[in-house]
């Protein structure tokens, strides 16, 4: 991991349905979380569900944020579904 | 206190430190979340919950702090168990002090809804032979809903 880049993880059935924990993006200059999202929905397969019917939560840096949340370098954005704990 | 763990709670011990929060204590409210055989499945025989380390105790220490905004709270107990769980297991503790009932009562109230529908777990359901996301209940968005 470096500073250039972002950090995003996937939690529960994202995490499954897109076999992957946790990956690194370049970061770049005006950035939000809608753009992280077209750039990992773009690869197709199960990753266009990142922008399909079912609801996507985010966090940037471990707050809850919107599709216009800007994004930074060393910035960690996780993507899960609805949180049904208790 | 926050605690995201495995390993299961004592409600009498947790119960016993709330107690023992001070001379002002009046009330002491506890609730306690089961797993349960059946929800968005019927048959369901355990549940695997994961959850956002970091980002979870976060958003509990928010919830505790408004709940201490509107409510008074002497003190205030959170406990959350993650991983793999059977039919009857603990799930979750949420404990609170006050000088009163009714503060007890509605900060312990606020705080598990509020949990339910912000903090960051995700519950499996396991049947059988197979393995279910839970889905987010509309019933809980209100409850939440009803406090604001």
């Amino acid at each position: 991991m470096t500073d250039q880049n972002l950090t995003v993880r996937f939690f529960a059935r994202l995490r499954e349905e897109l076999d992957t924990e946790s990956l690194e993006l370049p970061a770049t200059p005006g950035q939000t979380v809608e753009g992280v999202l077209s750039e990992l929905a773009a690869r197709g397969g199960p990753w266009a569900q990142l922008q399909g019917d079912q609801p996507v939560m985010v966090a940037v840096n471990q707050a809850m944020a919107k599709p216009s949340t800007p994004v930074t370098p060393g910035d960690e954005v996780a993507f899960f579904p609805p949180v049904t704990g208790g | 206190m926050i605690s995201i763990q495995t390993e299961d709670f004592d409600v009498g011990a947790e119960y016993e430190a709330l107690r023992a929060s001070g001379s002002g204590t009046g009330a002491v409210a506890t609730f306690s979340g089961l797993v349960r055989d059946s929800g968005d499945l019927s048959g369901v025989t355990g549940l695997f919950l994961e959850h956002y380390p970091g980002m979870t105790e976060q958003v509990i220490q928010g919830l505790i702090e408004s709940a201490s905004q509107r409510w008074d709270v002497r003190k205030a107990r959170v406990i959350h168990r993650v991983g793999r769980l059977a039919l009857s297991d603990q799930i979750v503790f949420v404990g609170v002090c006050s000088a009163h009932r009714g503060d007890a009562f509605a900060a312990c109230e606020f705080i598990m809804d509020a949990l339910k529908t912000s903090a960051p777990f995700w519950k499996k359901e396991i049947t059988g032979d197979t393995e279910h996301w839970v889905e987010q209940k509309d019933s809980d968005l209100d409850r939440t809903q009803a406090w604001e």
